[in-house]
């Protein structure tokens, strides 16, 4: 909304609509509710893939609540107590036992990590499925990308702080990559590290960032990822934009206000969502190891190597493209050479609005390139997502380099294939 | 394209083998049983609480498996003054990493740490703890099946008696102990019923609050539903 060209609301003479007067003289309550909510038209033809959008704000929020109370009983402190255990790790285990509901607050934190994730990994693929990130959404799609890489920091930072050996070696694993560097790599990773080793200096910086630095900077561009939304108006299943067709009052024909209608629907979405969030918090915490690893029931001890060292599932695709690379060659050494892939394939994702060359956005329309590419995109995905859980061996470092070609050349060849594709004529209004 | 689909489809099998199998023995379910509680618990305190620590464990928290605090100060609190402190040892780390090359681990949390995909944590414990067999070529005279060259010797021999490993590749009992072989099962499986009750002490109650939370969000979910049909009545 540009300057005060819009009208203020008028008291009715109630104490409620003088109270809201006296507000909207002074800040643009009104208008924003309008704006955003009440008159702010969506799309009548949400399916079920846009219920992921609001969830991860739910989740967010969820995340920040359960946050905020296991940062008043957590004690970031890699110094053994008495019983000659971490104390940052004896603290998790006394929000567990010791403070009241302090389990149910950290499994719903723990489990709000791998839901996150879910939920964001959802949101993209609809973005990738109906072509959201196409003119004049590229914007949004990059705070989406970029939020995507906050999330990732902040749950790699999360995942240190109860300092279990998972946390301790994965976060080993993880920082000396950056040692790869040439020339200042070690300088580099010993100054992340703030020590020689992963340790204390290490466990409070990273609390430090988790708990404010990163959560700061992720509420930042989900604010600006939902005001870029809001200028162009959302996109949907079917690709056209509604802004093309409105009425005599200027409101899209295809657009129904996003409050009630929406926030009705979302709240359906929502408590489905917390009924299998429930599932998981309830009955099955640890979720067979993969969202909590058991091997993180175990201490962190500096002198002892865990035979396997697996990073938690959401990362495991990039963990696997970064194994792929084994061979050393214009002069890079291969470890470099899987961080610098690794680094490209979540990158990768930003260049997607210039990619594609497709006269349509929505799958719905496209021709068999696209779709087969996609379907290769994700079975590849799922397939190096699932190698970067198990220990290499020849076999399974083979299947996932052939699955890190996939992946990129799905990205690098959209140009090409896309424009040959052989696409469908849009429809002029949104079908139902 | 099928080809390169069809060749993606069966990649993972290439995945597949390989890998150690370690096959362990199905821990019976004893977490609601009580007395089975109990008895792990006492077992757990003479016999373990010696060299291992449970140090997030309170002694009163056995209030939960159905034992006052008098009961506690009466026959188990061996190792503290108060029933609201922890269950910790004496044994210094240094001094224990000096006589068995490494300092034996805190056991509050061992039920969850030992899970693994070949099995719940309760049934690595129930197979350890009853697979000690006697091998002079290490320095405590004890092996084990489950835990190769462990440094723990098998500290409840005077109940299961003596196992040698046969030339098949199987135990045999060379010795018997104080318990019959079914006995002594059942025995450790108090004890695992009890290492897994103290790994999560509020699992049971867990549980028993996610069917009421699935069921008030079942009730919201007719509402939410019937809500948003209403509304979505006048959208064609």
């Amino acid at each position: 909304m540009g300057a005060s060209n819009y009208e203020k609301f008028k008291s009715d003479g109630t104490l409620a609509g003088n109270v809201l007067e006296w507000v909207d003289a002074r800040f643009p309550l009104t208008a924003n509710w309008k704006a955003h909510l009440s008159e702010y038209y969506a799309p009548k033809n949400f399916n079920f893939w846009y219920f992921f959008g609001s969830l991860a704000l739910l989740v967010l929020v969820l995340q920040i609540v359960t946050g905020i109370f296991l940062v008043m009983h957590f004690k970031p402190d890699a110094s053994l107590n008495s019983a000659g255990v971490p104390v940052a790790f004896a603290s998790v285990e006394y929000i567990m036992r010791d403070v009241p509901w302090g389990w149910l607050i950290r499994y719903m934190h723990s489990t709000g990590a791998s839901a996150f994730f879910i939920v964001v990994y959802l949101h993209m693929f609809r973005g990738m499925l109906y072509g959201s990130y196409r003119k004049p959404r590229e914007l949004i799609w990059i705070f989406g990308v970029m939020i995507y890489l906050a999330l990732m920091a902040e749950a790699f930072m999360g995942y240190l702080l109860p300092w279990g050996q998972m946390s301790y070696w994965g976060a080993q694993v993880i920082l000396s990559l950056f040692s790869a560097i040439p020339l200042v790599g070690n300088d580099l990773a010993t100054w992340i590290r703030g020590d020689y080793v992963i340790g204390d200096a290490t466990l409070n910086r990273m609390f430090s960032f988790h708990v404010i630095a990163v959560p700061l900077v992720l509420l930042g561009l989900v604010a600006a990822h939902i005001l870029a939304l809001h200028e162009v108006g959302s996109n949907n299943p079917d690709g056209v934009e509604i802004k093309k067709k409105k009425d005599e009052r200027g409101i899209p024909l295809d657009g129904i206000p996003f409050h009630p209608y929406y926030t009705v629907k979302d709240i359906v979405g929502v408590v489905v969502f917390l009924m299998a969030f429930s599932i998981i918090v309830f009955f099955m915490p640890e979720f067979g190891g993969y969202f909590l690893e058991y091997n993180n029931f175990i201490p962190a001890d500096p002198l002892k190597t865990p035979p396997h060292i697996a990073p938690v599932w959401y990362f495991t695709p990039f963990y696997s493209i970064l194994r792929a690379n084994t061979v050393n060659f214009f002069w890079i050494d291969a470890k470099l050479w899987g961080v610098i892939f690794m680094g490209l394939g979540v990158m990768v994702f930003f260049l997607l609005p210039w990619l594609d060359r497709s006269p349509v956005k929505s799958i719905r329309y496209r021709g068999p390139l696209f779709k087969g590419a996609l379907v290769a995109f994700v079975i590849s995905f799922f397939i190096l997502g699932y190698l970067g859980i198990l220990p290499p061996t020849p076999g399974r470092t083979l299947v996932s380099q052939i699955c890190t070609i996939i992946y990129f050349a799905f990205f690098l060849l959209m140009p090409i294939y896309t424009a040959l594709d052989k696409c469908k004529p849009e429809p002029e209004r949104v079908t139902q | 394209m099928k080809k390169l689909l069809l060749t993606l489809l069966f990649a993972p099998l290439l995945a597949f083998a390989s890998g150690p199998e370690l096959h362990l023995d199905k821990a019976p379910d004893k977490s609601r049983d009580y007395a089975a509680l109990q008895n792990g618990a006492k077992l757990f305190i003479n016999y373990c609480l010696n060299c291992h620590g449970a140090s997030y464990m309170r002694y009163n928290r056995l209030n939960d498996i159905g034992l006052s605090d008098q009961q506690i100060k009466d026959n188990l609190l061996f190792t503290a003054e108060k029933v609201g402190e922890p269950m910790k040892i004496a044994m210094q780390r240094d001094d224990a990493k000096i006589w068995f090359g490494a300092a034996p681990p805190d056991l509050t949390v061992i039920a969850r740490a030992r899970a693994s995909e070949f099995g719940s944590g309760a049934d690595w414990l129930y197979t350890y703890l009853r697979t000690f067999y006697r091998d002079d070529a290490r320095p405590s005279g004890w092996n084990n099946v489950v835990f190769e060259n462990v440094g723990m010797p098998h500290i409840l021999w005077e109940l299961q008696g003596e196992q040698v490993m046969g030339p098949d590749h199987k135990l045999q009992l060379a010795k018997p102990g104080l318990m019959k072989p079914e006995e002594y099962d059942n025995a450790v499986a108090d004890l695992v019923a009890y290492l897994q009750y103290m790994g999560e002490p509020k699992a049971e109650f867990r549980k028993q609050l996610g069917v009421i939370v699935l069921i008030g969000l079942a009730l919201i979910f007719v509402f939410a539903y019937a809500l948003k049909r209403e509304y979505w009545k006048d959208i064609h």
